[in-house]
């Protein structure tokens, strides 16, 4: 009678299924959110004193893109294809021919590359009415950054060899002041009639 | 031939599947508008997700056509609003977050391609006056 009774272990053999189930549950749920887009900066809101003096840029260093409610681009005073833009824009920020109509070029000091001339005082400003659609501006906006990134990437791989994204912290620095992205968020105009 | 023994598969699979729970975050809100963002070639992935606020914008999904309309809505959290309650929104969800965490906070649109920039220019303003000066236009890859 003292015979001490085993205990029977507990049959665990489908305990791998059940976690096997709830793990393929949360790999179909997970979305690992690659959430991406276009990072912009917005300026900062103008102060009640700056509202009045509007910054005088010359007419040279502006490239005026617009955009009216039916979605047609201008660039300056010629209307455009999306895909004019990119080129435009590039030609625009470098200026390699020291073109007087395209803003002026100034010899600056950065680190690591020396004198290079650049033209700092170049402002993009993109205008859109209040109908004008979304995907347009975006298109527009990716083209612009698109112009700045190629020029970025030539220049890098001009001065050290590889592409920008490939840089030091102090190289890609370097690239920035020679080519800074000045995109203007031009406060809203109503062109036209839009909506 | 000597069985395998299984024995520690179990745990093994539980490990991962803690992973996989840790890492999954179940939308923490209800879509009400529909939006198909715009395709863009030079795309940034977001950085810090924690200090991100969304904002959605389209057209109202169709069980809240009949009562909101078809016209273009801004999506605030769990609800439609005007573009004037953005200044609140992101007041709110930056206080919410660790002061070292503030100066990352950033705010992301999606929006549909179609929506007209009235609404995102309103909504922009109000991003300015709140000084939610760093925002990100959510886009997806272009389709080859």
């Amino acid at each position: 009678m003292g015979k001490k009774r085993k205990m029977p272990g507990l049959n665990t053999s489908s305990t791998a299924d059940i976690s096997f189930m709830l793990l393929i549950f949360f790999l179909v749920t997970t979305s690992m959110d690659t959430d991406q887009g276009l990072a912009r900066t917005l300026p900062k809101p103008p102060e009640e004193d700056e509202l009045n003096n509007e910054i005088k840029v010359k007419e040279r260093n502006i490239l005026n893109i617009r955009i009216n409610k039916d979605n047609y681009l201008m660039i300056g005073d010629d209307y455009v294809d999306i895909s004019d833009v990119k080129p435009r824009a590039k030609e625009f920020i470098a200026n390699p021919e020291n073109n007087p109509h395209l803003p002026e070029l100034k010899p600056k000091q950065v680190k690591l590359l020396g004198t290079m001339m650049v033209t700092e005082n170049h402002v993009i400003s993109v205008q859109t009415d209040r109908g004008t659609s979304y995907g347009v501006y975006f298109q527009v906006q990716d083209q612009l950054v698109a112009a700045y990134n190629e020029l970025r990437d030539e220049l890098a791989k001009q001065k050290f060899g590889y592409k920008y994204q490939f840089l030091t912290k102090e190289e890609q620095e370097a690239i920035r002041e020679v080519y800074p992205q000045k995109i203007s968020e031009a406060e809203p105009k109503q062109y036209g009639k839009g909506q | 031939m000597p069985e395998l023994n299984t024995s520690s598969l179990p745990d093994l699979i539980f490990s991962v599947l803690f992973f996989f729970m840790m890492v999954t975050s179940m939308r923490e809100v209800t879509l009400m508008v529909k939006f198909d963002r715009p395709a863009g070639t030079q795309l940034e992935k977001l950085a810090r997700k924690s200090c991100t606020s969304f904002i959605y914008i389209g057209r109202p999904q169709e069980q809240y056509r009949a009562q909101y309309g078809n016209s273009t809505k801004i999506q605030l959290n769990d609800k439609f609003a005007e573009a004037g309650e953005v200044y609140d929104f992101v007041m709110d969800d930056r206080n919410k977050l660790a002061e070292v965490d503030k100066p990352f906070y950033t705010v992301s649109i999606k929006a549909d391609h179609e929506s007209p920039m009235g609404t995102i220019t309103d909504v922009k303003q109000m991003l300015r006056k709140g000084y939610a000066l760093k925002i990100v236009y959510s886009a997806t890859k272009p389709r080859e």
